[in-house]
C-alpha cells in the first residue's frame, strides 16, 4: 500500500502543497535566470535596470518565502502522519491554513507583479527583506503576514496529532521524525514573533497610513531576530531528509537516534539568539551585542558538524550492506543513479561547501571585507538554494509517487537533474564568492561604475560573469527538467505499473531508548530557548525602544 | 547515551574549532584592534539632515595634525560629497567618517577595503579609517536603496600630503 492509500486526507494537502511549491519555484527560478543575465550584462532585454529590483523581489519572495513555506507545509504533514501512523487530525483545518498561505501568496505576489505594469499604482519593490523606510503597498506586508499565520496553524495540526497519538501510546518515545518537526516548528514559533511585530505592529499600520513614521533600525532588527532562525526552518527539513531517509535510501540506517534529537534540541536552543550577525555593520548597535552575536553562532556550528558526521556514516554504512569496501571505496558502492539518492548527497556535499563560507560571514571583523557583496549570495546559493532546494527536488523524486500513487515519468531527466544543479551551482557560487571578495555589490542591476574598478583576488572579472551567465543558466534548465519529471508524474495514469518506491523507513541502529528522557521534554528546551533570547536581545531592544518606539522615525518612501 | 568514539573525537575537534574561531576573532576586535561599527555615531533625525549643525553643509574639515573628520550624507541616488564631487583627504591621516542618510538605507563600502557600512536613517555611522598613501579609491552604495541605485557611487581621492587643499 502507498501512503496515498493509508492517508488520503494527508496525501491531498502535501500534493497542494508541493504544487503551489513547485509553481513558485519555476517562477523563481525564471526570475533568477534574468538576474545571472542581466547582472553580467549578457542580455539585459527582459528587464528595464529600474524593473530588475522588481524581479528580485519576485525572485527572493517566491523562493525563501512561497516555495520553502509551502514546501516543508507539506513535507511535514508527511513526516508527522507517516511517523505517528495517523492521518491528519482534521482536513478542514487543513485547508483552513493551506488556504491562508495560498492567499496570503496571491496577495503579496500581485503587489510584487503588478511593479512591471506601470499603469497600475501598486508596488513593492522592497526585496525580501523589506527595509523600512522603503515602502511596499499594504497587500505585500497583509500576504506576508497570513503565509506566516497560515503555517502557524499548520504546526498546530502537527502538534495536534502528536497529542491524539500520546493519548493512545502513554509512555512512548516520540518517533523520530516528529520530533524534528516539533522542535521545528517551536524554533519557528519563537522566532517568527520578531517579523510579526514588525508587520503587524509597524508596517501595517504605516503602510495604510495609520502612523506616519517608523524606527528604521527597530524594524530591520525585529526582521533579524527572525532572519537567522528562519535559515534553520529551511535547512531542519533538509537535516530531517538527510537523517532519516538518506541513510535508507544508502541502502542502510540512521546511526544513531540519540544523537539527532540533540542536534534539533541544539538548535532550538541557538538559533534566534544569533540576529545581530545580519547587523555587525549596522551603526546603533553596541559592539559587546555583536560579539555575543558571534560567539552563539560559532557554537550553532556544531549541530551543523555533528549532523555531517552522522549523515557520512549512515552512508557509509549503507554502501558496506550494499557490498561496498575499502577506506573510499565504499563510496562507488552508493546508489547514484537514484536522482532521490544523488540529489540530497549533492546538497549534503554543497552545504558543507557553505559551511565554510558561512564560518568567514560569521566571523565578525571579516565581515567587514564582505558583506552585501556578491560573495552573500553565493554563499547562500549554497545552502537554501541548494542544500534545501536540491534536497526538496531530490525527496520529491521518492515523495511524489508515494502521494499520488502514480510512477515516477522521464527517468532520465531525472538522473541528470542533480547533477546538473550541482554543476551549475559549482559555477554559479564560485564566482559570486570571488566577486565578491573584489568588492561587486550584491542586489545590483548593472554592478559596473565609472569610477570604481573591481580588481579579482583571484581570477578575472570577465571570466567571473561568464560563469555566473552560464552557471545561473544551467541552474535553469536544470530547474525546467524537474518540472517536467514533476509534471509527467503528476498527470500520469495511476495504476500503470508497480510503484517502485517503499516508503518504509527502517528504525536507527541506536534507538530513541539510549537517550535519556528529558530530551523529549521540549518544554525545558523552550524555557532555556527564550532564557537565551532574553539575553541575547533584552538589553539591545530595550536601548533601541528606549528613546521611543517610532523614533528616530522615518516616513514612507514607497517603492 | 552511547557516543560513538569517532564521533567523540569529532565532536572534539568541533569544539575546538569554534573556540579557535572565537580566539581568532578576539584577537582581531583586540590585539589588531578592528572596531565594529558601534553606537557611538549616536543618532539624528533623519528628516532634518540638511538642518544639523554637522550635515548642513558636509565634507571633509581638519581637527588636529594628521587628523580628519569626514561627515557625508547618503541620499537617493548620491553621497553628499563623493559623487558629484570626490571626498578629498591627503596621505599619512587619520579620518573619522560620519555617515548618515536622509531618505532611506543605503549601504557606504569603499571597494576592495573592509570600510563598509550600512547607512541608516536616524543612525550615524561612525568609522575611523587609516590612509598611508596617496591613491584613489571607488565608494559604492551597497545596500538597495530604490530605482537608481546601481548609480550609486563616489570616489575618495588620497592626495600627497604637500599638495592638499582642503577636502570636498
Ligand atoms: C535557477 C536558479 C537560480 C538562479 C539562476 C539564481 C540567481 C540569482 C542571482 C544572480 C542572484 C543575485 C541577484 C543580485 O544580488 O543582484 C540571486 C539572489 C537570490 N537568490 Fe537566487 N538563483 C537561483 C535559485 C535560487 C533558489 C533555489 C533560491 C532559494 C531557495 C534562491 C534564493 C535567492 C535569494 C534569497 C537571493 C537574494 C535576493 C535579494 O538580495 O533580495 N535562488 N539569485
Ligand atoms: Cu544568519
Ligand atoms: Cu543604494
Amino acid at each position: 500500500m502507498a501512503y496515498v492509500d493509508d492517508y488520503p486526507d494527508a496525501s491531498k494537502l502535501v500534493r497542494a502543497c508541493f504544487g503551489v511549491s513547485f509553481v513558485a519555484l519555476g517562477l523563481g527560478g525564471f526570475f533568477g535566470l534574468i538576474q545571472a543575465l542581466h547582472r553580467t550584462n549578457v542580455f539585459r532585454g527582459f528587464v528595464s535596470s529600474a524593473d530588475y529590483y522588481t524581479v528580485l523581489t519576485g525572485h527572493g519572495v517566491l523562493l525563501v518565502l512561497v516555495f520553502t513555506t509551502f514546501f516543508i507545509a507539506g513535507l511535514f504533514t508527511w513526516a508527522t502522519t507517516h511517523s505517528l501512523e495517523r492521518d491528519v487530525p482534521s482536513l478542514t483545518l487543513g485547508w483552513t491554513w493551506f488556504a491562508m498561505m495560498l492567499v496570503g501568496t496571491a496577495l503579496a505576489a500581485t503587489a510584487i507583479l503588478a511593479g512591471f505594469v506601470p499603469s497600475i499604482d501598486m508596488s513593492a519593490d522592497v526585496l525580501f527583506t523589506f527595509y523600512a523606510p522603503l515602502q511596499a503597498h499594504p497587500i505585500f506586508y497583509i500576504g506576508a503576514a497570513l503565509i506566516i499565520v497560515g503555517s502557524w496553524i499548520a504546526g498546530y495540526t502537527y502538534f495536534k496529532n502528536l497529542w491524539g497519538w500520546r493519548q493512545d501510546n502513554p509512555g512512548e518515545r516520540i518517533p523520530l521524525r516528529t520530533f524534528m518537526v516539533v522542535t521545528t516548528m517551536l524554533m519557528w514559533y519563537i522566532s517568527t514573533i520578531g517579523v510579526a511585530i514588525e508587520v503587524v505592529v509597524f508596517l501595517i499600520p504605516w503602510s495604510l497610513g495609520l502612523i506616519s513614521q517608523v524606527d528604521p533600525l527597530i524594524t530591520r532588527t525585529l526582521f533579524w531576530y527572525f532572519g537567522h532562525p528562519v535559515v534553520y526552518f529551511w535547512l531542519m527539513p533538509a537535516y530531517l531528509v538527510w537523517y532519516t531517509v538518506l541513510p535508507k535510501l544508502s541502502g542502510g540506517r540512521l546511526f544513531s537516534d540519540p544523537l539527532a534529537r540533540v542536534v534539533f534540541v541544539l538548535f532550538l536552543l541557538l538559533s534566534t539568539p544569533v540576529g545581530f550577525h545580519h547587523q555587525y555593520l549596522d551603526p546603533g548597535i553596541p559592539e559587546g551585542f555583536k560579539f555575543i552575536a558571534m560567539t552563539n553562532t560559532m557554537f550553532l556550528l556544531l549541530p551543523s558538524l555533528l549532523t555531517a558526521f552522522t549523515v557520512v556514516a549512515s552512508m557509509e554504512h549503507g554502501a558496506r550492506q550494499n557490498g561496498g569496501t575499502g577506506r573510499f571505496g565504499w563510496l562507488g558502492s552508493l546508489p547514484w543513479d537514484n536522482p532521490a539518492f544523488s540529489g540530497s548527497a549533492l546538497a549534503g556535499l554543497m552545504f558543507a561547501a557553505g559551511g565554510f563560507s558561512g564560518m568567514i560571514n560569521a566571523g565578525m571583523n571579516i565581515n567587514y571585507l564582505i558583506h552585501n557583496t556578491l560573495w552573500v549570495p553565493g554563499h547562500f546559493h549554497l545552502t537554501v538554494g541548494t542544500a534545501f532546494a536540491l534536497t526538496a527536488m531530490a525527496i520529491s523524486y521518492w515523495l511524489v509517487p508515494q502521494i499520488t500513487g502514480k510512477r515516477l515519468q522521464f527517468r532520465g531527466l531525472a538522473l541528470v537533474q542533480p547533477y546538473l544543479w550541482f554543476f551549475g551551482m559549482t559555477l554559479m557560487s564560485n564566482a559570486m564568492h570571488r566577486a565578491g571578495l573584489a568588492g561587486v555589490p550584491r542586489r545590483t542591476a548593472e554592478p559596473q561604475y565609472g569610477s570604481v574598478d573591481f580588481s579579482g583576488v583571484v581570477g578575472g572579472m570577465t571570466e567571473m560573469r561568464i560563469q555566473i551567465a552560464i552557471g545561473g543558466t544551467l541552474l535553469f534548465v536544470s530547474l525546467l527538467l524537474f518540472l517536467v519529471v514533476m509534471a509527467g508524474t503528476w498527470m500520469a495514469e495511476r495504476g500503470r505499473g508497480q510503484l517502485t518506491v517503499n516508503g518504509v523507513i527502517p528504525p536507527a541502529l541506536s534507538g530513541p531508548e539510549h537517550s535519556p528522557r528529558i530530551i523529549d521534554n521540549y518544554r525545558v528546551w523552550v524555557a532555556i530557548a527564550i532564557g537565551l533570547i532574553i539575553i541575547a536581545y533584552g538589553p539591545p531592544m530595550f536601548d533601541l525602544v528606549a528613546d521611543g518606539l517610532l523614533e528616530p522615525g522615518s516616513p514612507a518612501f514607497p517603492a | 547515551m552511547e557516543i560513538h568514539r569517532f564521533e567523540k573525537l569529532w565532536l572534539a575537534a568541533g569544539i575546538l574549532l569554534i573556540v579557535g574561531f572565537i580566539a581568532t576573532v578576539t584577537y582581531g576586535a583586540v590585539g589588531e584592534g578592528v572596531a565594529m561599527v558601534n553606537d557611538d555615531g549616536g543618532t539624528i533625525d533623519p528628516t532634518k539632515v540638511s538642518e544639523d549643525a554637522n550635515f548642513s553643509d558636509p565634507g571633509v574639515e581638519q581637527v588636529g595634525p594628521h587628523e580628519y573628520e569626514a561627515h557625508i550624507v547618503a541620499q537617493q541616488f548620491l553621497f553628499k560629497p563623493g559623487t558629484s564631487t570626490p571626498i578629498r583627504v591627503p596621505a599619512n591621516s587619520t579620518v573619522t567618517f560620519y555617515v548618515t542618510s536622509s531618505d532611506v538605507v543605503h549601504g557606504f563600502n569603499i571597494v576592495g577595503t573592509n570600510v563598509n557600512t550600512m547607512v541608516i536613517p536616524g543612525q550615524v555611522a561612525k568609522m575611523k579609517v587609516r590612509f598611508e598613501e596617496p591613491r584613489e579609491y571607488g565608494i559604492v552604495c551597497n545596500e538597495y536603496c530604490g530605482a537608481g541605485h546601481h548609480t550609486m557611487a563616489g570616489t575618495i581621492e588620497v592626495v600627497p600630503e604637500d599638495d592638499y587643499e582642503g577636502g570636498a
